[in-house]
């Protein structure tokens, strides 16, 4: 026996807590984390609809399984693009461009490009 | 309360809270190692939902691949090790965030908070049904799936190299200090 408020409240708390990062993060990297948490909160309400009653074709453990492969292949995507906005642009800071105002953005962006790779050199 | 509802609160209460380190730590290496605390509870709240292969894919997908990932891409874009002020935004932006969120998760909670009724049986899906139904009644999405991966794998390299600067002399120049996926890894 099982009371199915627990499994509802924690996913409720994941998807907020994955908005929160979504929304209040900088680094392009820490935005992929909230939305993991907030897949990990919709996989847990799948599962928890599975644990209530027996599921038609196990519907619940089966389309779990496919979110975590799409999330699997998600994170592929986003490292290749986060990689290639960091090869452009030198960071991979979501808010450079906002407040530096959009005509110089790019240019601060860069110019820390410049100074990261003089370092390096 | 049985014991499963305790252990469910232990493993959830374990989970809220690493979720939100990972979400306002200012050290971005440890955001990704809370992100694996997270997941690894809700592995454990799998289990005990009475889900044990979709537990066990969890730790190994999720926690064994996606974090490992995570924490190549944090490398690869030269993350700080100590704490860094700008992983966050703004505190204006950030409580307007956090009203953002709670709202999202009060909809949620008076959406789902009343279909929870009383205490149900809980049912285990084992291993064998869910593989008769794995490979019959859903084969054909299964198929699709690693379709989307090999087209996720081949985009992920083509994505990348557009985001290749032009190799002229002087381009090549500019990315020389950049290190690029082969040197690095």
């Amino acid at each position: 026996m099982i009371h199915l408020a627990g499994p509802y409240l924690l996913a409720s708390l994941l998807v907020g807590i994955g908005v929160y990062g979504i929304l209040a993060r900088r680094n392009l990297v820490l935005v992929l984390i909230g939305v993991e948490l907030v897949l990990n909160g919709a996989t847990v309400l799948l599962i928890s609809t599975s644990a209530s009653r027996g599921d038609l074709w196990s519907g619940g453990s089966v389309l779990t399984l496919f979110v975590i492969t799409v999330a699997a292949a998600e994170v592929v995507l986003a490292l290749g693009v986060i990689l290639a906005a960091y090869r452009l642009r030198g960071s991979i800071d979501a808010a450079a461009g906002a407040e530096a105002g959009t005509a110089t953005g790019d240019g601060a962006g860069s110019a820390a490009a410049d100074e990261d790779r003089v370092s390096a050199r | 309360m049985t014991a499963y509802d305790i252990a469910f609160a232990a493993l959830g209460v374990v989970a809220t809270a690493s979720a939100l380190l990972a979400v306002t730590t200012r050290h971005v290496v440890h955001a990704a190692l809370w992100l694996v605390v997270t997941l690894g509870a809700i592995a454990g709240c799998y289990l005990v939902l009475g889900a044990e292969l979709v537990a066990l894919v969890q730790v190994l997908v999720y926690v064994g691949a996606i974090v490992v990932l995570v924490l190549f891409a944090l490398m690869l874009t030269r993350a700080p090790i100590g704490p860094s002020a700008d992983v966050s935004t703004s505190v204006a932006h950030r409580v307007l965030s956090a009203l953002v969120a709670a709202g999202v998760t009060a909809l949620l909670l008076t959406v789902l908070l009343p279909l929870a009724g009383a205490r149900v049986d809980r049912h285990v899906t084992s291993t064998t049904v869910l593989a008769r139904d794995l490979f019959s009644t859903w084969v054909w999405p299964f198929e699709l799936l690693s379709l989307l991966l090999l087209a996720a794998l081949v985009a992920a390299l083509a994505v990348f190299r557009a985001g290749r600067p032009p190799t002229g002399t002087a381009g090549r120049d500019a990315v020389a200090a950049v290190p690029g996926p082969g040197e690095a890894l």
